[in-house]
């Protein structure tokens, strides 16, 4: 029972991607050519209230329902692995349209041949676990 | 209520994604999808062969329940509060999709050419979407996050590397709209 919360802020992340067409295709094409305004809006807006979400929970040190106190892991200090591996995730999402999320969103959307870019994703982040120490970061 | 089979702007979209991200906060966990699929691998056994997979799983299952969750919300969407299934693109994307060979652009969520199920009877179908995939889980385990984690956690705590992540996502997706799609289309 202690899950159920997660699959309820899942469903709801669900239907906000779905509703808002942020899983389909054409969105993230007409993003990349900078001809709508939709993801940059969301994207955008998500931020600038996540902004302000994480400095209120910081600055009332907030803490999680389980009483612990909500901490922050700050990114470790790189360019290349953040500059590299975002390019190649780029060329994915722009390619597929889909990113991680969406990918499971479109899968209970009913479109099936999802599964092969999800098995893709899965043998692209094993193949990073192989390869990972012979890796710039 | 005709409001919920609309199409929802993104002054909607964006303040419940920032929602989802604070609840999973106050959970005592961090929004960031692509970690499942590091889940995965591990689960299936990849911890035999790399480091990098072995690690405690089971305390990401809260994980693997949100992205069943982000399915069934898919599913729940799809089914019972969408009428119209075409997406109101901008003309001048339209013109150009179809000068690409891209016919009924926006007729529905994904194109047919990729996603139809008459893309799938040749190889290229097939390959395309894989290495499509691979693109993404490779790309975003070394950048140590995709969207979520980069673009909307890690930008909400001002992470500099989570910014240069994002603009690698833009640089990518750039050489791939503009230099690789038009001709692999």
């Amino acid at each position: 029972m202690k899950f159920i919360k997660f699959l309820i802020v899942g469903f709801i992340f669900g239907i906000i991607m779905s509703k808002a067409e942020i899983i389909s295709w054409y969105r993230i094409y007409e993003m990349f050519r900078f001809e709508s305004f939709h993801m940059y809006g969301v994207i955008g807006s998500a931020v600038i209230l996540g902004v302000l979400s994480v400095f209120l929970i910081k600055k009332f040190k907030l803490k999680s329902i389980e009483g612990e106190e909500i901490t922050f892991t700050p990114k470790n200090k790189s360019i290349t692995r953040y500059l590299v591996g975002g390019t190649i995730f780029g060329l994915g999402w722009a390619m597929t349209g889909a990113c991680p999320g969406p990918m499971f969103v479109l899968l209970g959307k009913g479109i099936w041949p999802i599964l092969l870019v999800i098995l893709g994703s899965v043998i692209g982040t094993f193949l990073y676990g192989m390869f990972r120490d012979k890796l710039p970061h | 209520m005709n409001w919920i089979y609309e199409p929802w702007p993104w002054y909607v979209a964006g303040p419940v994604i920032a929602l989802v991200m604070t609840l999973l906060l106050l959970f005592g966990k961090s929004f960031g999808v692509s970690a499942n699929l590091r889940t995965v691998c591990s689960i299936a056994g990849a911890g035999k062969l790399a480091d990098f997979f072995r690690f405690d799983w089971k305390k990401q299952i809260w994980n693997l329940v949100f992205v069943f969750g982000a399915v069934l919300g898919g599913f729940f969407a799809h089914q019972y509060m969408t009428k119209s299934h075409t997406i109101d693109l901008n003309p001048a994307t339209v013109e150009n999709l179809e000068e690409l060979g891209v016919k009924n652009a926006g007729q529905s969520y994904a194109p047919e050419g990729i996603f139809g199920l008459e893309a799938l009877d040749s190889w290229q179908g097939w390959l395309f979407l894989i290495i499509g995939g691979i693109l993404v889980g490779f790309g975003t385990r070394y950048a140590g996050g995709c969207t979520s984690g980069h673009a909307i956690s890690g930008l909400s705590n001002l992470q500099l590397p989570s910014l240069i992540a994002v603009i690698g996502f833009f640089i990518g997706g750039l050489v791939m709209t503009y230099l690789i799609l038009p001709y692999i289309i």
